[in-house]
């Protein structure tokens, strides 16, 4: 690669995307996959919203309303919120700890397309025209007697998809244990590091639950297996406690990267370091922890008995205890600092409030008794919004506008920012805190219509205005991304001014070797000391600079997942097309035979000369 | 990293496995899946327990009458065994010995082999009863917990096949050597998920 930029083809550009292996761009390509995904969910979702603004709208059928909130929920957590945080994780986390890239940067790519074919292949079901519509949950007793191909979709594009989830998870807590620069010990690892890790050790523990369910569920309906039919001695409820194993970790693997975004921004932003950083490693740990211990307080109502819903009830309401902590330790990290109002920090200090009332809520709901009540109402949709936006899309639009120079090199545009928070956070509690009330007045989540004269018309109306204001929110931010990169005004290091973290150290967008000496880390904030200190460039060098390894771009991932979207067709259409066996087939020996490559075929990667970083070093003026 | 580089058993590193950083990321990588498998085999355990001698009324099929434990033993005879010849190509591995490394994989790879025809026989044997995948719940938790495991021995075969294969002309050196040790971790996997297939599945269902 030249260090002089160049003009490349169309062809040549395309062929380096899709090979890439360098995390900060595979870090773009999630946060774009992810936008898309994120933008197609918005769509649906304001579907719904239209929908329901008033009663006996006949905007969409019943049939469709069914597939909008599936696709909504399946899309939203798993393609759009998700992968997103993976590309904060990817373009940010490696720059944190001072390392050029990630530990498998092969298997960094693989869980890429494998999130990116996921998502193609469930969302094809919307041209084919059978869509997935036994809701996100996809209850077992709801999904086998879902009738068209719906659910399979939903099935393998998951399967596909939460393979690469996975190997992202292993692939970051490699990184963060083996990759660290010197003097980096786990308490000086900035927080969203910290949550990383957390939240990557969770995917490793609760995705192999959610392939196993979603094998059991393909099986069921697509080879003769009879795990769900009660008929053939099979449980139903199996697949609720598989899929809750799973999908309770999931929600706490969401915000735990949202926490560790907004730990950043509010010691950046009120220039003080993070208060209670011990205690901050500690309830993160335990969060995870916990996280795994409470998944039959979706179960209240199924009939498990005093007992066992007496113990859920008590370890979900311990969780409020970690998550009290740290919000009184983001309250005292503002307390005596210097604040400064930016958009980052506008939805640092929106979060804390709303993420709150969600909590409040789940430990309203934790008591099983109470839970009955409120169980399948909109109460309960009020509820996981409030937590899911209120703390995961609030942190990820915060991270869009504080991350978007590090990673493009470009700063938005401030106003057109704040603009973007008010509609947003404003339309957030229109659409949702009257939906709690919602609940109480008794309207169930799921149904596509409901009467005249049940006191819910105006309510539902205010809701649905709301959605229309997160979504003038989210046109004000595409519209803001777009003329911020017409113009491309390049930004300095640390665009912000006060990033304390190595990634503020380095410029913007870093080069593609991120370091040309490995920092030396000599503290928490170890940038703000050097920066205290009088150390212009922030960093001190751990080493002589000299020669890099780095590893070589690879088609095969693409080519690997590929072969898996062409073998779920395959599986979908055995039994009722020639073409299915053999296809299913065909998919998987292609899958096989990429592996074997990769395998057979010596990759030891290549090395920059000395000379090289030398001479880029000059080009910047002499800044590592 | 060059693969030319020439070692004899003095200058070979007494971690081959971990001695370089790619090597060091494969290990902990490596470790860290096994966990994972570790829960997606936990999850096969409980439905399979959760369903076990579960069928449509009138079901004929019980566990004490299904399963033939002599046969069972001699797989878990072979497969324990295939554990003990992969420690000894280990110990060649860190010895630099290459040519009896590469023989103790052979032999580990024979008895694999063994023991997954075996099973083959087994689920066929099982089938000509009636008991088809098809037939029950019991049936379905049952081919799916013990293929997933045939699975990956399977998987397992034609990975250390590749390798022996793949480096046969060229000789030990810090790339591969890698590559054999994570193969031995995977194979030491399987060997105690199958422990606890023989101890939950078959001693459970016929003494149980």
């Amino acid at each position: 690669m030249s260090s002089v930029a160049q003009k490349k083809g169309f062809g040549a550009t395309l062929w380096d995307w899709l090979t890439t292996v360098d995390h900060k761009k595979i870090g773009i390509l999630y946060f774009l996959g992810g936008g898309f995904f994120f933008v197609l969910g918005g769509i649906e979702a304001m579907m719904i919203r239209y929908q329901l603004y008033k009663p006996n709208n006949d905007f969409v059928s019943a049939g469709l309303f069914n597939d909008l909130i599936t696709m909504h929920g399946t899309t939203m957590i798993f393609l759009a919120a998700m992968p997103i945080l993976f590309g904060f994780m990817n373009a940010i986390v490696p720059l944190q700890i001072g390392a050029r890239d990630v530990a498998f940067p092969f298997i960094n790519s693989l869980g890429f397309w494998m999130f990116f074919f996921g998502g193609l292949f469930l969302n094809i079901s919307w041209l084919y025209g059978e869509v997935p519509d036994a809701g996100w949950t996809s209850y077992a007793s709801l999904s086998l007697a879902s009738e068209g191909h719906g659910i399979d979709f939903y099935a393998i594009g998951l399967q596909i998809a939460g393979g690469g989830t996975l190997m992202a998870g292993i692939n970051f807590l490699v990184t963060i244990i083996n990759m660290r620069a010197p003097g980096m010990t786990y308490m000086r690892m900035p927080l969203f590091t910290w949550t990383t890790f957390v939240a990557s050790a969770m995917i490793l523990f609760a995705f192999p639950p959610l392939t196993i369910g979603l094998f059991f569920l393909t099986f069921d309906r697509m080879f003769g297996g009879n795990f769900f039919n009660h008929e053939m001695g099979g449980n139903t409820i199996i697949w609720e406690h598989i899929f809750w194993i799973f999908g309770h970790p999931e929600v706490y693997i969401l915000i735990l990267p949202a926490f560790g975004i907004f730990s950043e921004i509010f010691s950046i932003f009120s220039r003080k370091r993070l208060f209670g950083y011990p205690s901050m490693v500690f309830a993160t740990v335990l969060i995870g922890f916990l996280g795994f211990m409470v998944w039959a307080h979706h179960m209240f109502t199924v009939g498990l008995g005093p007992t066992a819903n007496a113990i859920f009830a008590v370890a979900t309401m311990a969780i409020a205890v970690p998550t009290g902590v740290k919000i009184f330790n983001w309250l005292l990290t503002m307390w005596g600092g210097s604040i400064k109002v930016t958009t980052p920090m506008l939805y640092a200090l929106g979060f804390i409030p709303s993420f709150v009332m969600g909590g409040v809520t789940g430990v309203m709901q934790g008591a099983a008794p109470l839970d009955y009540q409120l169980h399948d109402s909109y109460f309960i949709v009020a509820h996981f919004h409030y937590v899911i936006v209120g703390g995961v899309v609030l942190a990820i639009l915060a991270a869009t506008h504080l991350y978007w120079p590090k990673m493009f090199g470009t700063m938005l545009n401030e106003t057109l920012g704040k603009v973007t928070f008010w509609f947003f956070f404003i339309g957030f509690h229109m659409t949702f805190l009257i939906q709690h009330w919602l609940g109480f007045w008794g309207m169930p989540r799921r149904v596509w219509t409901y009467m005249d004269g049940q006191g819910w018309n105006f309510a539902n109306l205010i809701s649905s205005i709301g959605a229309l204001l997160m979504a003038i929110g989210v046109i004000v931010l595409v519209y803001n991304a777009i003329m911020t990169s017409i113009k491309n005004v390049k930004v300095a290091n640390d665009p912000w001014g006060d990033g304390r973290t190595l990634e503020w150290a380095i410029e913007s967008p870093p080069i593609y070797y991120n370091f040309a000496a490995t920092p030396l880390v000599r503290g928490l904030d170890t940038v703000w000391i050097e920066k205290m200190e009088g150390n212009e460039t922030g960093l001190t060098p751990a080493e002589p600079i000299k020669d890099i390894h780095m590893p070589n771009g690879s088609i095969i991932p693409f080519l690997m997942t590929l072969g898996l979207f062409i073998a779920g067709f395959g599986a979908m259409f055995r039994t009722e097309a020639a073409w299915g066996l053999p296809v299913l087939i065909f998919g998987l020996l292609w899958t096989f035979v990429s592996m074997a490559v990769r395998s057979l075929q010596d990759d030891t990667g290549y090395y920059i000369k000395k000379d090289e970083i030398l001479r880029d070093l000059k080009r910047k003026g002499g800044q590592n | 990293m060059d693969l030319n580089k020439k070692f004899t058993p003095e200058t070979w590193p007494d971690h081959p496995e971990r001695a370089t950083l790619e090597a060091k990321n494969k290990f902990v990588g490596f470790w860290l899946f096994l966990g994972g498998e570790t829960i997606l085999f936990a999850t096969l355990f409980a439905t399979y327990m959760a369903l076990k001698n579960s069928g449509p009324s009138g079901f004929g099929f019980s566990t004490q009458e299904l399963y033939e434990l002599p046969l069972v033993f001699v797989m878990t005879m072979l497969l324990l065994t295939s554990s003990l010849t992969s420690v000894f190509a280990m110990y060649h591995l860190r010895n630099y010995n290459f040519k009896k490394m590469q023989l103790w994989l052979a032999i580990t790879a024979f008895l694999g082999l063994g023991f997954l025809m075996l099973e083959v026989y087994e689920f066929s044997h099982y089938v000509g009863l009636g008991f088809t995948y098809n037939n029950s719940a019991f049936s379905s938790a049952f081919y799916t917990l013990v293929g997933t495991h045939g699975f990956h021995v399977a998987v397992g075969l034609v990975w250390i096949t590749l390798l022996i294969f793949r480096n046969a002309k060229r000789g030990l050196n810090l790339y591969n050597a890698s590559k054999y040790y994570t193969f031995s971790l995977y194979w030491h996997f399987i060997d105690v998920v199958w422990v606890f297939i023989f101890t939950v599945v078959y001693l459970m269902g016929v003494i149980g």
